[in-house]
């Protein structure tokens, strides 16, 4: 009755080991530290400019269409509170998280499919390396700094995207008072969590990326498909887990 | 390592991949310095077997030990040093296309060095070495995606032994190429056998592959292959050369190429065309 169950609990049980492996690579020599810092380019640094876009829009969106809510109930002058708060909690961690599982999750999946199927992880495995060390450790050491990096870009873009539309557009409050409300609507818990997601989304799409890329059979076709399923696998997971520390910190 | 001692021992082993039978109670011996083909239809399990030998594919059930070493017994970080004693030429030369072919034959080597402590320059001087083997020194600083398929695999052959492993494995080494490119290669891994006594398994769905293990030799003074001559020498060459056929994952034929030619078993019959 409950054959239908077993596949996936297997699967999750694989990507466990997987994540287990990787994370104790971490402290276990060899390591690969030019892998590291070329994924952190890839990701990082090639992520940038449709992070920084994204960001910029988001912020100058929420402030246009806060702008009339908040107009009708007299309270325009606390734009900058809203839109940090939505901004840094929120919307700036899971709007790069989602980039970049766009970009490098299929990225991941993509390559690591296209290896297994070419038969470089055996060649690897033949020749004496472990491609957890090799492959995932990398791209989990480099999403997981990099993620936190391009999500404090993205919110800082965010903000003056929305102090363009509020200050210069609308004129809905001065710049000063812009920047001063958006500051003190934030406390400490806001920061940590706004640090914390982008971590662990950093690792969840590191870890679903290089995990559906070595899982990879069927050839061609099968790297198109596990392409598809670490971007849609990662999605899930990066809103599930956003969920659940929303609910661990609001409680 | 004396003559007799077994390299590569299957013991009743077992592979199912869902309902299909990849290795189905197979057992075989492999001792230093013979040569076994491997013939079967497609899907029969050939590559799985050869994955087998070095742990690259675990099995259900069974035992293989590769030079008296379990390793269906053994965790994958400790087949490590034991897998560097065995060559492996992937189907498709299963280069690394991030590095380019000085790199793809060094890296066995550097690999290694984590452990041993080789110079850079000696590392090199073998990778190089190794390629002239192949003939194809020239390709050092380019990548697997400059050159052709042929030549692929023949960079994958100076890869495998690049480290003089004792055991080459070759899956499918003229799959897919033409046949004078496919003679080219087969002549490679006979001047291989040749010039370092290697042991090795050639999974291939060519006959000719086998006959050509069986009746040439390297001559090394003039560089090519010459036909074995008829005397005690040629026969001991085509008993070391033996031939294995497989169906559905089972061991249905296992002799020398005379037996082979004489089978009367129509599955069997099917490999040995010229």
């Amino acid at each position: 009755m409950l054959d239908f169950l077993k596949q996936p609990v297997a699967s999750f049980q694989d990507f466990l080991f997987l994540a287990g492996r990787s994370v104790a690579n971490i402290f276990r020599a060899p390591h690969y530290y030019s892998d590291v810092f070329t994924q952190m380019d890839v990701i990082g640094v090639g992520s940038l400019p449709i992070v920084l876009l994204t960001g910029f829009f988001s912020g100058g969106i929420i402030a246009l269409q806060m702008a009339r809510a908040l107009n009708t109930y007299g309270a325009g002058s606390q734009v900058g509170a809203i839109v940090s708060i939505t901004l840094i909690r929120e919307l700036g961690p899971v709007l790069t998280a989602l980039l970049v599982a766009g970009r490098n999750a299929s990225g991941m999946a993509s390559e690591l499919g296209s290896m297994k199927v070419s038969e470089q992880i055996d060649a690897m495995r033949a020749l004496g390396t472990d491609p957890s060390q090799k492959l995932v450790t990398p791209r989990l050491t480099a999403t997981a700094l990099m993620l936190p990096l391009l999500t404090v870009l993205a919110d800082v873009l965010g903000l003056f995207g929305a102090y363009l539309v509020s200050v210069p557009l609308l004129s809905l409050v001065t710049g000063t008072e812009y920047w001063s409300t958006s500051w003190r609507a934030l406390v400490y818990n806001d920061l940590l969590q706004g640090l914390m997601k982008p971590f662990l989304f950093g690792v969840i799409i590191s870890l679903v990326g290089c995990y559906y890329g070595l899982n990879t059979t069927g050839g061609t076709q099968g790297v198109g498909r596990a392409t598809t399923q670490a971007v849609v696998t990662a999605s899930i997971w990066i809103f599930l887990t956003t969920f659940l520390i929303d609910k661990v910190f609001v409680s | 390592m004396p003559a007799t001692e077994s390299i590569v021992e299957f013991d009743d082993v077992t592979k199912r991949f869902g309902e299909t039978w990849a290795l189905k109670n197979v057992s075989l011996t492999l001792k230093a310095g013979e040569t076994r083909i491997i013939l079967g239809a497609a899907g029969s399990g050939k590559t799985t077997l050869l994955k087998a030998v070095i742990g690259l594919v675990p099995v259900d059930s069974g035992h293989v030990r590769l030079f008296n070493q379990d390793v269906t017994q053994m965790g994958e970080h400790d087949m490590y040093e034991l897998r560097s004693k065995a060559g492996f030429l992937f189907q498709e030369g299963g280069l690394f296309d991030s590095l380019d072919i000085g790199e793809n034959v060094e890296y066995p080597l550097s690999n290694q060095k984590l452990a041993h402590d080789a110079s850079d320059e000696e590392i090199e001087r073998r990778a190089r070495e190794a390629l002239r083997f192949v003939e194809l020194e020239q390709t050092f600083t380019k990548f697997p995606s400059e050159v052709s398929g042929g030549m692929r695999r023949r960079v994958g052959i100076a890869r495998a032994i690049v480290t003089e492993p004792p055991l080459v494995l070759y899956d499918s080494p003229t799959a897919g190429l033409d046949p004078i490119t496919a003679n080219t290669i087969m002549a490679v891994i006979a001047k291989e056998r040749d010039t370092r006594n290697t042991a090795a398994l050639i999974v291939t769905h060519r006959y000719q592959d086998g006959e050509l293990m069986a009746n040439f030799r390297y001559d090394p003074k003039n560089d090519e292959m010459i036909r074995v001559p008829e005397d005690e020498h040629a026969d001991a060459q085509r008993a070391r050369t033996k031939f294995m056929v497989m169906r559905e994952g089972s061991v249905v034929f296992l002799g020398t190429r005379v037996d082979l030619e004489r089978s009367t078993d129509a599955y069997v019959k099917r490999f040995c065309k010229h």
